[in-house]
């Protein structure tokens, strides 16, 4: 379907919601294609190839709201989808608070480029791919004879989405994406298959690392965790791998949301212009980054996405205020949502990071735990390698992490100069001093 | 995007960050609502079925042949329509729905271990055929070979259904969540907030394979999850209980409505008394019932026979070796009446059965699904699974259980003189090839002297499957099946797995908590 005939559909779909007498519709249509492939043992273990079509409606009908989804497109169909939906709202509860957002918060522009559709897409073909594998694993498994199993893999896709509300909004994306990755798996010659893995998505074709240096990480980081074992219970430094952070900043994203403070499951409620970290922590929503995985124009409910900061110096600027339940609580509709995550990045690498430390722990990953958003209690399961007077000594695993984010993210006192690149969360290497940790 | 790459298994309580993903309306009972129709699950033909997908045996014979002409060696498809349907109450309405309507075919060619795949959601010939060419790439070379005539393979039913979903009105649900929160807010007075939501879904699925089968099924799942936030001096907590199964609305007694209720609110007030406990290497009683997540985590992911078959499993080279106390014998089950993980055919034809993983102690199966069936020489054993038409499938577990063992409750919590009792979950996750896994607690208590004493809450374990196996040194005569609504998610894919436990003792496990 071209880009016209999906706003024609779009519009139809929106008439005939108000026909059968919503008093206002929101319509986004998605169509996306996408392969992925996977190789091992030196050939093709999986290919996959489709293309999904959504359809979303959002109907408000006299206060009382409703939203669906199907991917069967014919007109026929949905006439009587439409209807059904409609007629099934009107049983709901009045709400007054279900309408769509003040047309004063869709952009302005749109016409911006932020370069999220790289024009390479249409020219990679599947002898491409298959090579692309292919390197990989070869790349992994000469790293050692250790090596049981490597499984690279290659994704690409074009998602192209159009958005229309009644009340005036109109708006449409095209993006691409391509991943490369692998997974290793090594004998540690005690029983045991330590794996690990590298994996790699980007918006550009040109900005994935090669298919050589991507095997070779995935292989190295496995085989590092030959001989991990736990250690001592007792409160380390924690040095957290820029890639493995965004366990710990999904903590805090739940509970700045309106809908958290509305339904009182925040334990940051009351916190506005209030330290909720230590200075060295400062998070900001950068929309309009270009070729960024989180890049865009507007948000799920049409609201001009723009930059913020959400955390100046260890003090919470702003909450994430979607239209909902912002009028819900009487404050003003800014986004539900972040887009890429940005930080205030230090002047050290990790490497001159482990060198500070005495002893402690860098957590390369997380594997389980969880987080109550109503009190900030955590507890997480890690994986990392010990450090010891300013040296990596062995690896660690099957450990845990407790404590409670209020303090928590007070006791961070260091961050690296390493934004990782592969991921709408630009995090940098975090230290934190004093963490409770859980082992022998 | 999909995490295609990662291979951390992880298994989660669906809560309603999951149903805000989702969003068709088979709300009304009304004439517009036969439009999505299913036929009648108690009555269904496979004539019925073909004729609800518009195809015909000539059709499937078509596409078939088109996915075998490079030279698979096998091919399937599988027809779904899937019908999702969500009411929610928030601040005492019920004031919001969402539905979801999935309609389409899946085709698979196998050339040796290799997949092809692809699906459409258009169900014309020049589509499905379009899907069967690009699936069949996977295989270059070979003789082409023609599909066998079908024959239908006839299925038992573990969860019958009184009034299929599609017959029950939105008007008939909405009762129930006003009724819950009234009990919520009538059951204790600290209760500030609550969130309540009624999902059902219903699968309709026809699979056809090229050594002549063809099956179908339709599969009910519902469910009631609610949450409480409750206050008391300035401290908020927060918690969620919820019931599901393959069941219909008359599942939901009076008697059931109740427990919904309190049990959510004593769940949620019992946090204000709980205390982190100390942090390391301790005794572990888990209570009968969801602590079945342990055998998801701890042996069951390992056990998935893909994972064996590329040998990147820790249990990849143990059968039929001792691995656990003679008493333990640990199961995967596709037939258990009504439960959340139970299927009537697998989503490639295959008959589901009671697996046995561990049986007194010693490792005997793989899950197998057809390609490692296949690849050892052995019988499927019904565990190929799938998210929808939209996926191939994998070896995936259904309903994950321990059976009874020698014990008492009473003597095993009297066994312990430090540890934790383990009683609430919300999630684990596993790395099988180290075989380290996780689950975190969401609510239990601390044991001192052989008697439970102060409730604990938000604490993670973490273990090794082949250690903690070895570590079970008590299993009570008490098994009870979990009643939540836990979704298992693999390489992407989430589909819906029950699990259970008697009471069981590990001797020793790292217990997330404070250090003095």
């Amino acid at each position: 379907m071209k880009s016209k005939d999906r706003f024609n559909l779009a519009q139809w779909v929106m008439e005939t919601a108000k026909k059968c007498g919503a008093s206002e519709a929101a319509v986004s249509l998605n169509n996306r294609r996408e392969i992925e492939i996977e190789y091992r043992d030196k050939q093709l273990d999986k290919v996959k190839e489709s293309v999904e079509n959504s359809l979303n409606l959002d109907i408000y009908a006299d206060q009382k709201y409703s939203s669906h989804t199907t991917c069967d497109l014919r007109k026929e169909t949905l006439k009587s989808f439409i209807d059904e939906a409609v007629r099934s709202t009107r049983y709901l509860s009045k709400d007054e608070f279900r309408t769509l957002p003040d047309p004063a918060l869709y952009p302005k522009n749109l016409e911006r480029d932020l370069k999220i559709r790289d024009s390479v897409y249409e020219s990679v073909d599947s002898k491409k791919r298959v090579a692309l594998t292919a390197e990989i694993e070869s790349a992994a498994m000469k790293q050692s004879d250790k090596i049981i199993s490597t499984t690279s893999s290659y994704v690409d896709m074009i998602n192209h989405q159009i958005r229309m509300h009644s009340n005036g909004f109109q708006g449409e994306v095209a993006a691409t994406l391509f991943g490369m990755g692998a997974e290793v798996t090594v004998d540690d010659g005690q029983g045991g298959r330590p794996e690990d893995y590298f994996y790699a998505r980007t918006r550009y074709f040109s900005d994935l690392p090669s298919a050589g240096q991507i095997g070779e990480w995935a292989a190295q980081r496995a085989l590092r965790k030959i001989g991990q074992d736990k250690i001592e219970s007792g409160k380390y430094t924690m040095l957290v791998e820029n890639r493995a952070g965004s366990r710990l900043i999904g903590m805090m994203r739940g509970p700045i949301t309106a809908r958290a403070l509305q339904q009182k499951q925040s334990y940051l409620e009351g916190m506005l212009d209030k330290p909720v970290a230590s200075e060295k922590l400062t998070v900001i929503d950068d929309p309009g980054l270009e070729r960024g995985l989180g890049s865009r124009l507007f948000d799920g409910e049409g609201i001009a996405s723009n930059y913020r900061v959400i955390i100046d110096k260890g003090v919470l600027k702003t909450y994430l205020i979607d239209n909902y339940y912002g009028r819900k609580l009487g404050m003003a509709p800014n986004s539900g949502s972040v887009s890429n995550l940005v930080f205030e990045y230090g002047d050290k690498s990790q490497e001159e990071l482990i060198r500070d430390i005495e002893k402690g722990i860098l957590i390369t990953g997380f594997i389980g735990g969880n987080s109550n958003s109503t009190t900030g209690d955590f507890s997480f399961g890690i994986m990392g390698m010990l450090i010891e007077n300013g040296a990596v000594v062995k690896p660690v695993n099957e450990m845990n992490i407790s404590g409670n984010a209020k303090e928590f993210w007070k006791q961070l006192t260091a961050v690296g100069n390493d934004p990782y690149p592969y991921s709408s969360q630009k995090l940098p290497s975090l230290v934190f001093e004093d963490v409770n940790f859980s082992g022998l | 995007m999909k995490p295609s790459m990662t291979r951390r298994d992880f298994m989660k309580r669906s809560s309603q960050t999951m149903i805000a993903a989702a969003t068709i309306p088979y709300f009304l009972k009304s004439e517009q609502a036969r439009a999505f129709a299913v036929p009648d699950p108690n009555n269904m033909t496979l004539n019925d079925v073909y004729a609800h997908f518009g195809i015909s045996e000539g059709h499937i014979r078509d596409i078939m042949s088109e996915a075998l002409s490079q030279g698979g060696d096998y091919c399937d498809v599988f027809f779904q329509h899937n019908i999702y349907n969500v009411i929610g109450l928030e601040d005492k309405a019920v004031n919001r729905a969402y539905t979801e309507v999935g309609l389409g075919v899946g085709i698979r060619v196998l050339k040796g271990d290799q997949t092809g795949y692809s699906f459409t959601e258009e169900l014309t010939p020049k589509a499905m055929k379009l899907a069967a060419k690009t699936a069949a790439a996977i295989a270059s070379e070979g003789k082409s070979m023609p599909p066998q005539a079908l024959k239908l393979h006839e299925t038992p039913d573990y969860y019958p259904i009184e009034t299929p979903w599609e017959q029950v009105g939105i008007d008939e649900k909405i009762p129930f969540l006003q009724t819950i929160n009234d009990k919520v807010f009538a059951l204790d007075k600290r209760i500030i907030k609550s969130n309540i939501y009624f999902i059902n879904d219903s699968s309709t699925i026809l699979i056809a394979t090229s050594d002549g089968r063809v099956a179908y099924d339709y599969q009910p799942m519902s469910r009631i999850y609610v949450s409480c936030t409750a206050e008391q001096d300035n401290q908020r907590e927060s918690n969620s209980f919820d019931l599901a199964g393959r069941r219909g609305i008359g599942f939901y007694s009076p008697e059931t409505v109740d427990r919904l209720a309190s049990e959510a609110v004593r769940r949620t007030v019992s946090l204000f008394e709980a205390i982190k406990p100390e942090a390391g290497e301790m005794p572990v009683v888990l209570a009968a019932g969801s602590s079945g997540i342990l055998l998801h985590e701890a042996i069951g992911h390992g056990m998935e026979a893909d994972f064996n078959r590329k040998k990147v499993s820790i249990f990849s080279d143990k059968i039929d070796k001792p691995v656990a106390e003679k008493f333990v014998s640990i199961v995967d089950d596709g037939t258990n009446p009504y439960i959340r993980g139970s299927l009537n055919i697998d989503d490639e034809a295959n008959d589901t059965e009671k697996t046995y993983l561990v049986e007194n102690g010693i490792l005997r199966s793989y899950l197998h699904d057809r390609i490692s069936a296949q690849h050892y020489g052995v019988k499927p054993t019904g565990n190929g699974r799938r998210e929808s038409f939209r996926h191939p499938v994998q070896p995936r577990m259904r309903n994950t259980y321990m059976e009874n063992g020698p014990h008492t409750m009473e003597e095993i919590i009297g066994h312990v003189d430090k540890g934790l009792y383990a009683e609430t979950f919300t999630n684990g996750e596993v790395y099988i090839g180290a075989g380290d896994f996780t689950f975190y607690v969401k609510s239990g208590a601390l044991i001192e002297g052989g008697k439970i004493t102060r409730p604990v809450k938000d604490v993670n374990i973490i273990g090794n499957g082949p250690e903690v196996l070895k570590n079970i040194i008590m299993v009570g005569n008490d098994m009870k099946m979990a009643e939540g609504g836990w979704t298992c998610g693999k390489n992407g894919q989430g589909v819906p797995v029950s699990m259970g436990l008697p009471t069981v003792l590990v001797s020793g496990i790292t217990v997330g908590g404070v250090n003095a």
